[in-house]
């Protein structure tokens, strides 16, 4: 209990820095966001009062703290460009990333997990040298790459989906799951590759301890040491790296959504960043850094969990 | 490592991937068969031949020009991330390792955090407040870069600081400067060689990565990121333009990786 308090609290802590720190960068960019909002033509006495309301002759400190606040409760500051709320904006968006998200994370474990104790089992089989080979190719590709080929495998030469022919989730749900599932597959497989090749080297350097003989000696058979003992230690690795993978595939999905032209958080932050509309920049990066912490903090209970002995770090 | 355990298919493969992949980038640093910025109306979607051995885009340029120029600035890119990162990073890190402390503490704090965020959405947050661009990207990408070369270094000095050769040296009165950088730090090289593999893939991979967003590089330069971007919109009439601008990137991230591999297993 007093370690959840503690790396609750240190959570918290770095909650704060960062979520500070994205408020400072977009506070000292040059230019005034009173004059982004009215325009270079308004006059000075506009500007000013307009500084006034929107609270930007407080000190910093204070502005943050205010800023943090509505932020907390979903507030999230107004689109310079369209004039609307930024959480209106990100609730439409919001789903669409979740899901390719939980999409590719589900499709990496799918993978990953049965291909690297296949691979750890039959190590000096033919196919298990095979696997290796693709993995160590596979690893090479860039997820965006990966996506345009899909996109002409499977898009254009097999027609099992429309490149380009995104499906909302509100017209039809199915249709939806079903275009995410190839934008998904691309962000997986390098990350799939990777995995697999951890938990394969993970098993094999697990199974030289003494405990695998000793359970041998007892007259277990392979799959009896590998599934009852070998596999729990060997996936202490694996999930740390599925931990810090989560915060690689939300970034990762960023550029798919561009291949597959998906309008999700990473095309509306591309579009911002092009219109330079901060208020949507620092909303979405402080979201998903939020996530992140928060799925790290999460990663970090549940290697506690899983072996008590561990003080729970990822490193 | 000398010599004898290098002596693996991986290692040599990596070698001869990334030498090959460096002289086709200085080739296109030096001069390209064609100017990778001419257009030519009547060679538009050319196909395979010996004039053109990979072809013409859209506009009738010349795929191959513009893959050589594009591998040229994509490992310019990828090379110059890598060295502001080492630099800034080992600075960082062996002060703080060095020392520690509070300054070693607050940085650290700092570094993690960092570390906690995806490196493509912190270089984007810097490339909307600073704008993008060549050197703008490379220079977005170094810092973002830093704070894994730090740790690594600090985690050394941290091992070293302590040992008898240390102490001797501070009795014998050379000052910190030279104990850290002289004596401590070539023993963190062994370490630093695989995160800079790893360093240079991802920063390829960011670059490639940032510009097919459309927020690295700027057009006219090429770069192989860029050049998949545009490709994907022919995809239908000329797959082979991005099959090779991929390739080119898959080669280049494959080459130093399988170095990297090399290296761990003559380690091992």
């Amino acid at each position: 209990m007093e370690y959840v308090l503690k790396k609750t609290v240190s959570m918290i802590e770095t909650v704060l820095a960062v979520s500070f720190l994205v408020f400072l960068a977009f506070a000292v960019i040059p230019g005034d966001p009173a004059v982004a909002k009215l325009g270079t033509s308004a006059t000075a006495e506009k500007v000013a009062a307009l500084r006034e309301q929107m609270g930007l002759n407080k000190p910093l400190l204070v502005r943050y703290f205010s800023w943090i606040k509505s932020f907390f409760f979903g507030d999230m500051g107004t689109s310079y460009s369209y004039g609307v709320s930024v959480r209106s904006m990100l609730a439409g968006k919001l789903p669409i990333t979740l899901t390719l998200t939980f999409f590719s994370f589900v499709l990496i474990i799918l993978f990953s997990i049965p291909l690297g104790i296949y691979t750890a089992k039959h190590e000096d089989s033919r196919a298990s040298g095979a696997a290796d080979v693709t993995n160590q190719i596979v690893m090479a590709v860039p997820a965006f790459f990966i996506g345009i080929l899909i996109t002409y495998a499977f898009g254009l030469v097999l027609h099992l989906f429309t490149p380009g022919g995104y499906v909302g989730y509100r017209e039809s749900l199915s249709g939806f799951l079903y275009y995410m599932l190839f934008p998904a597959l691309a962000i997986a497989l390098p990350k799939a590759a990777m995995n697999t090749k951890l938990l394969k080297s993970s098993v094999l350097k697990e199974a030289k301890n003494d405990y695998v003989r000793t359970a041998y000696s007892r007259g277990n058979s392979t799959n009896e040491v590998l599934y009852r003992h070998v596999l729990k230690n060997a996936l202490m690795p694996v999930i740390t790296f599925l931990g810090m993978t989560l915060s690689d595939i939300v970034a990762g999905s960023l550029i798919i959504e561009q291949v597959f032209s998906i309008p999700g958080i990473g095309r509306m932050l591309i579009t911002s960043i092009a219109n330079r509309d901060y208020p949507v920049v620092q909303a979405i990066i402080a979201a998903v850094a939020v996530i992140v912490i928060v799925v790290n903090f999460l990663v970090d209970l549940l290697y506690r969990l899983i072996d008590p002995r561990t003080g729970g770090s990822l490193s | 490592m000398k010599g004898s355990g290098l002596n693996n298919f991986r290692f040599k493969a990596g070698v001869v991937i990334s030498a090959l992949m460096v002289l086709l980038s200085v080739i296109g640093m030096i001069g390209t068969p064609y100017d990778p910025n001419a257009m030519d109306a009547s060679a538009k979607f050319a196909g395979v031949s010996a004039a053109h051995l990979m072809g013409c885009d859209n506009f009738g340029r010349d795929i191959f020009s513009r893959i050589l120029s594009g591998c040229g600035t994509t490992l310019v890119v990828a090379f110059f991330t890598v060295l502001i990162g080492v630099l800034g990073g080992t600075l960082i890190g062996a002060v703080t390792g060095y020392y520690g402390g509070t300054v070693d503490e607050l940085l650290m704090r700092l570094n993690d955090t960092v570390l906690a965020f995806p490196s493509i959405l912190l270089a984007l947050v810097m490339i909307s407040l600073f704008g993008s661009g060549k050197i703008k990207l490379i220079a977005a990408l170094g810092i973002v870069f830093m704070p894994s070369f730090a740790r690594i270094v600090r985690a050394e000095f941290i091992k070293c600081r302590n040992m008898d050769y240390v102490s001797s040296a501070k009795l014998m009165g050379v000052p910190d400067h030279r104990i850290m950088f002289v004596h401590i730090l070539p023993n963190a090289t062994r370490v630093m060689l695989s995160s800079v593999a790893i360093g240079f893939n991802n920063a390829v991979l960011a670059e490639a990565g940032m510009s097919f967003l459309g927020i690295g590089v700027q057009p006219p330069d090429a770069s192989l990121g860029r050049m998949l971007s545009e490709a994907q919109a022919f995809l239908f009439v000329k797959p082979s333009y991005a099959l090779f601008t991929g390739l080119m990137i898959v080669l280049m991230i494959l080459g130093f990786s399988l170095m990297n591999e090399g290296l761990e297993r003559a380690d091992a």
